[in-house]
């Protein structure tokens, strides 16, 4: 097992190599880009949203549930709402949700791409494959997922404010205040930049167990599977890493 | 003229190709034959570099291939074409972008010259109205043009056809392998085809080489393949009615 740990990092790595070399030509990787940024980012805004203006609302109650004594104001459960979202619901969990949509999204693409053959008729004609399909998809899932968390801590303000106007948990100026209050402008930088290094470990772990599927379309499955284990897992380790580093 | 020395192949310690060494001659249809598994395929892709050999050398008029830079590796895969088994069109592209998709990378053409030349290739294999269709919109025998267009698009030196013709029609296959020596004779290419189909051996085949269990048994012309004396081949070829029509009618 732990062999088996060196060599799938190993190939990895060379697997990177290949990717960030410099593209034939660029013009086909902005292009590339902003399909890839459409199907991946883009499609995504709807689940993102809808997850995140829930949570945001149960976060409201449960918190309310939980702050009953009467020596603590009740503007805390805004002012814990926002934190939970900034610091881990909208980075962390909501990259988890996306390593499974994502993932799942870019390894069976690359890898039916890899058992059709299609992969080596690029390589045939001496095009760079895996940069070529990967690059794009990495450069969009990194620049543009800080931007779907940034929505998703929106949101989630937005559904605590909605549970809040429309039941009496508490009232809308505790929320507000306790929404304004003691803001930290760096949890934001913190999150965009966990994201971010999420993002990255989403496309290009998913598209390397894509490239290198084979067993056809059970081998595309399990492969699926397997990225969408590893991207979690790495998501929770770095998630340790980073918030160790940087808090 | 591509030509193939002492070439050995192996997978997890289990050998595919065993000194296969031969040659392929330019404007003619080299056809690689055997049954399912013989190792057809490995020595195609070994030819083109999509296999590393373990051992064994791949001469393109007179470059090294298996041991030349990247940069001369590149310039030579954009002069082959290939045709896969399962055509391996791109699923996000159209067939007139599946055509242009070499040109996007390896020329400095305009899109409207792009276009033009995508357009002459389809019609050069006989297709029209399926510029805007998907591959999953096309038929099998579709496929395999559009796969030819794409192939020949940036009018190749050598040609690499594996199993054209499964999957298809005997009608379209006949059409399919003529189109194929059509365009050999007519752009000088050097092709080689691997198929296990006896109607294409016969229909268009300049050279023949058997392959059995990895092994090069047999090499000629389809003039002498009835003759040749080698019990693998005779097993494979008169398994075909068609074959033993023939040798029938040519004995009585």
């Amino acid at each position: 097992m732990i062999r088996q740990f060196f060599i799938q990092t190993g190939r990895y790595i060379l697997f990177m190599e290949k990717v960030f070399r410099r593209p034939e030509k660029w013009k086909i990787t902005a292009r590339q880009f902003i399909q890839e940024s459409d199907k991946l980012i883009i499609n995504s805004i709807p689940l993102i949203a809808l997850i995140s203006i829930f949570i945001g609302a149960v976060l409201v109650i449960q918190t309310a549930g939980n702050l009953q004594s009467p020596f603590i104001p009740k503007m805390y459960v805004g002012y814990m709402t926002r934190e939970s979202l900034v610091l881990e619901f909208s980075s962390t969990m909501v990259c988890l949700i996306l390593a499974g949509k994502i993932g799942s999204n870019i390894s069976s693409e690359i890898g039916t791409m890899r058992i059709t053959e299609q992969i080596d008729a690029m390589e045939m004609m001496g095009v760079n494959s895996a940069n070529f399909l990967v690059l794009p998809k990495i450069i969009s899932c990194t620049l543009l997922t800080p931007l779907l968390m940034l929505m998703s801590v929106f949101l989630g303000i937005t559904g605590g404010y909605l549970t809040v106007l429309f039941t009496d948990v508490i009232r809308i100026a505790d929320y507000i205040q306790g929404i304004r209050y003691w803001f930290v402008s760096f949890f934001i930088t913190y999150s965009c930049i966990k994201t971010a290094v999420f993002a990255f470990f989403i496309s290009s772990v998913s598209a390397y167990f894509g490239y290198y599927a084979e067993g056809g379309s059970l081998g595309v499955g399990r492969n699926s599977t397997r990225a969408i284990v590893i991207t979690s897992a790495l998501i929770l380790i770095f998630d340790l890493i980073l918030t160790k580093l940087m808090l | 003229m591509i030509e193939v020395k002492n070439l050995y192949k192996s997978f997890d310690g289990r050998e595919i190709l065993h000194d296969i060494s031969t040659r392929f001659e330019r404007g003619k249809c080299s056809l690689t034959i055997g049954s399912s598994g013989s190792g057809k395929t490995v020595l195609l892709k070994s030819t083109v570099g999509l296999h590393k050999p373990d051992s064994g050398e791949v001469w393109f008029d007179g470059t090294l291939f298996n041991q030349a830079g990247e940069t001369r590796k590149k310039e030579l895969h954009s002069e082959i074409g290939m045709l896969f088994q399962g055509s391996a069109l791109f699923d996000f592209a159209t067939a007139l972008e599946n055509v242009m998709f070499p040109m996007d990378f390896f020329t400095d053409m305009t899109r409207e010259e792009k276009m033009d030349r995508a357009n002459f290739c389809l019609q050069r294999v006989n297709l029209t109205n399926v510029n805007d269709k998907y591959p999953s919109e096309l038929s099998g025998g579709m496929q395999k043009r559009v796969g030819i267009a794409r192939a020949i698009a940036l009018n190749p030196k050598y040609l690499f056809c594996d199993e054209p013709n499964s999957g298809l029609d005997p009608l379209t296959s006949i059409h399919i392998d003529r189109l194929i020596q059509e365009i050999t004779q007519e752009y000088d290419i050097t092709t080689i085809i691997n198929t296990h189909d006896m109607n294409s051996v016969l229909e268009i085949g300049d050279k023949i080489i058997f392959i059995c269990q990895g092994h090069k048994k047999w090499e000629g012309s389809k003039e002498d393949i009835f003759d040749s004396g080698v019990p693998e081949l005779n097993d494979f070829v008169f398994a075909s009615k068609m074959a033993r029509t023939l040798i029938s009618e040519r004995n009585r």
